[in-house]
Parts: C-alpha cells; sequence; structure tokens
C-alpha cells in the first residue's frame, strides 16, 4: 500500500538525488550527449518542489500530474517530455484514489511506460530510459507475483535498475544526440536510464522507510 | 491565413529565422518559440503551446522544429491543445522552411500547400 504521503516522499528524495547528482549526469551525458542531462533534471525538480506546497493537500492524481507539467515546461530537453509524460500517465492511472495498493502501483508503473514508449518511440535495448525502467517494472511484477511484499519488490527493482543502467554501456545509442556517435557510443554508461535508476533508489528508501 | 511556428531550442535561431522570413512575407502569422521561458537553451511545452494560439486563426498551423525534444515537446503542446488537429509539424529544414513557408503562407495558400512545399525544401537545391 503506497500512501500520499509516500508519493510525496517519493517526489522529494528524488528531487534530491537530481540535485545531489546533477554534475554525475551531466557527466555521462558530456560523453555522448549534449551535457546537460543533469543541469536539466535538477532544474525541472527545483521547479517540481517549488510547486507541490500548493498540491499537497489534493489527490495522488493531482500531485503526479501537477509533476508531469512542471517536468514539460522546465526541464528543457528530450528527458521533460518523457519524464513528464510518465508522471502525467501515473497521474490518469491514479485518479480518484487516496492510497495506492500493489496493483495500483504495478498499473501506474505501466502507465508511466507506455507514455514513454509512446512519446519517444523507443523499445529496450536502444541505450535510454527504458532500459533501467522496464527491468525494475518487471522486477516487481515478478515478485509480487511470487508473494513478497511491495517493499522486497521495490528493493528488488533498484538492483534490476542499476543491472539495467550497466547493460546501457554495452550497446549502441540509436535513439536520441548519442545515435549520432554510432559505435563510439558503446562503453558509455546512458544517463537517462541512470537518472531513471534513482528514481527507484528513490522509491527503494521510501519503501523501506516505511517498512 | 495559415500559421507558422518555430521551434528550436535556441530561442535566437528561433527569432532569428521568424526574423529572416518577415523580410520575405511581412503580414505572416508566424511566431518563434524558441528556447526556455528564461532564454536559455531547450525546448518548453508551453512556450510551444502559446506560439501556436498565437498565429492559429482555423486555417492551420505548422510547426517547424530543429531535433530531439523539439519534436516531442511540439507534439506534446498539440495534444493539450482544445483541437490540435489542424496542427502539424513538419520535417524540414529550419531557416528554409520557415522561409518559405511564410512566404507561401502569405499568398493565402492552404495547410496542405503549405506543408508540401516544406517537405520540398529538404531537397531544395542551393548551387
Amino acid at each position: 500500500m503506497a500512501t500520499k504521503a509516500d508519493v510525496l516522499d517519493f517526489i522529494r528524495v528524488y528531487a534530491d538525488k537530481m540535485a545531489e547528482h546533477r554534475q554525475e549526469l551531466t557527466d555521462l551525458d558530456q560523453a555522448i550527449g549534449d551535457g546537460d542531462h543533469g543541469i536539466n533534471m535538477s532544474r525541472g525538480f527545483k521547479a517540481v518542489l517549488e510547486k507541490l506546497p500548493a498540491v499537497e493537500s489534493k489527490g495522488i492524481d493531482e500531485i503526479l500530474k501537477t509533476v508531469g507539467m512542471t517536468l514539460v515546461s522546465t526541464v528543457g530537453g528530450a528527458s521533460g517530455p518523457l519524464y513528464g509524460t510518465a508522471f502525467m500517465k501515473a497521474g490518469m492511472s491514479t485518479k480518484g484514489k487516496e492510497a495506492l495498493s500493489d496493483e495500483d502501483v504495478i498499473q501506474a508503473f505501466e502507465e508511466a511506460v507506455g507514455g514513454i514508449q509512446f512519446r519517444g518511440k523507443a523499445v529496450e535495448g536502444e541505450k535510454t530510459i527504458l532500459d533501467s525502467l522496464i527491468p525494475a517494472i518487471d522486477a516487481i511484477k515478478a515478485a509480487i507475483q511470487e508473494g513478497k511484499t511491495m517493499a522486497e519488490a521495490l528493493a528488488e527493482a533498484e538492483k534490476a535498475a542499476w543491472d539495467g543502467v550497466e547493460y546501457t554501456k554495452t550497446i549502441i545509442a540509436t535513439k536520441g544526440r548519442a545515435s549520432y556517435l554510432g559505435e563510439r557510443s558503446i562503453g558509455h554508461q546512458d544517463p537517462g536510464a541512470t537518472s531513471m535508476a534513482y528514481a527507484f533508489q528513490a522509491i527503494n528508501e521510501v519503501a523501506q522507510k516505511g517498512r | 491565413m495559415v500559421g507558422i511556428v518555430v521551434v528550436s531550442h535556441s530561442q535566437k535561431i528561433a527569432e532569428g529565422a521568424v526574423e529572416l522570413a518577415m523580410q520575405m512575407a511581412a503580414d505572416a502569422k508566424i511566431a518563434a518559440a524558441g528556447g526556455m521561458a528564461d532564454g536559455g537553451i531547450g525546448t518548453d511545452v508551453a512556450k510551444i503551446q502559446a506560439g501556436i494560439e498565437a498565429v492559429q486563426s482555423g486555417d492551420g498551423v505548422v510547426v517547424l522544429v530543429d531535433l530531439g525534444s523539439a519534436v516531442m515537446s511540439s507534439e506534446m503542446a498539440i495534444e493539450m491543445l482544445d483541437d490540435g488537429s489542424k496542427v502539424k509539424i513538419v520535417d524540414t529544414p529550419i531557416v528554409e522552411g520557415t522561409i518559405f513557408g511564410a512566404v507561401e503562407a502569405s499568398i493565402g495558400s492552404s495547410l496542405e500547400e503549405v506543408m508540401e512545399v516544406l517537405a520540398n525544401a529538404k531537397s531544395y537545391k542551393k548551387f
């Protein structure tokens, strides 16, 4: 079960992580992209933190939607529409819910993935956000199916996300600006997959705290 | 008249393309939606949406994009409109396309005609 407080907690923890890892994400992006991922994500989530107090009293769906809308207008790079769509889709799937059951959480994640795939027209294995996001969600679903708790599932999701980040070092980028580099992108870790793994790190930290 | 919105990561590129086009077609309905709200590099869905709303008159709008998030941000801006059915993103060189599009739109061409001119701009030979 995830409460509204958990959702707010996750957003704040993730925002802090984006500020904390700003330079690391930017360095990763400098190697294979336009070198602004950390700057963009931290700017976007700084704006999110400023907007959050105004919607804290609203429903989970409104909160997630506001995060998404804020990101699309403040991030500036491709991660704006991608993360923005993910939060907006997750928001739509939680409409009218005061708290989220395990099924609701999985549903929200599925909607977020669908949103990113629709927006970015990418699939797994193209060195993108999806390469840490999809394995993480698959891990959640598998763990829940095995009868584990959501907290256990989220711990496994974080691990799967970081494994996905490692995997991005071995593949060629075919989407986004890194695709201009072709084979030279091999060996480099994808910044988008990395920022997504931090999202699962944030979710996991919130889940373990409430255990 | 068909409206034109120029979306670039750079506010200066968008404004520059518009400035050039206005020299050729001073009465064109054309908006620059480049950069972020603070003028920094990036694309901003709200800024693009405002640009579309500023130039739409019912005859349709073409959106010219540079690359990457310019495409995704423009798609989102169109989805957020009440009726985005006559707003089209076109794959065309941003500077040449802005000029050709502005000229074509200003002589009263339809959305389809403007889009065709822009599609052909990709193969336009400079010399």
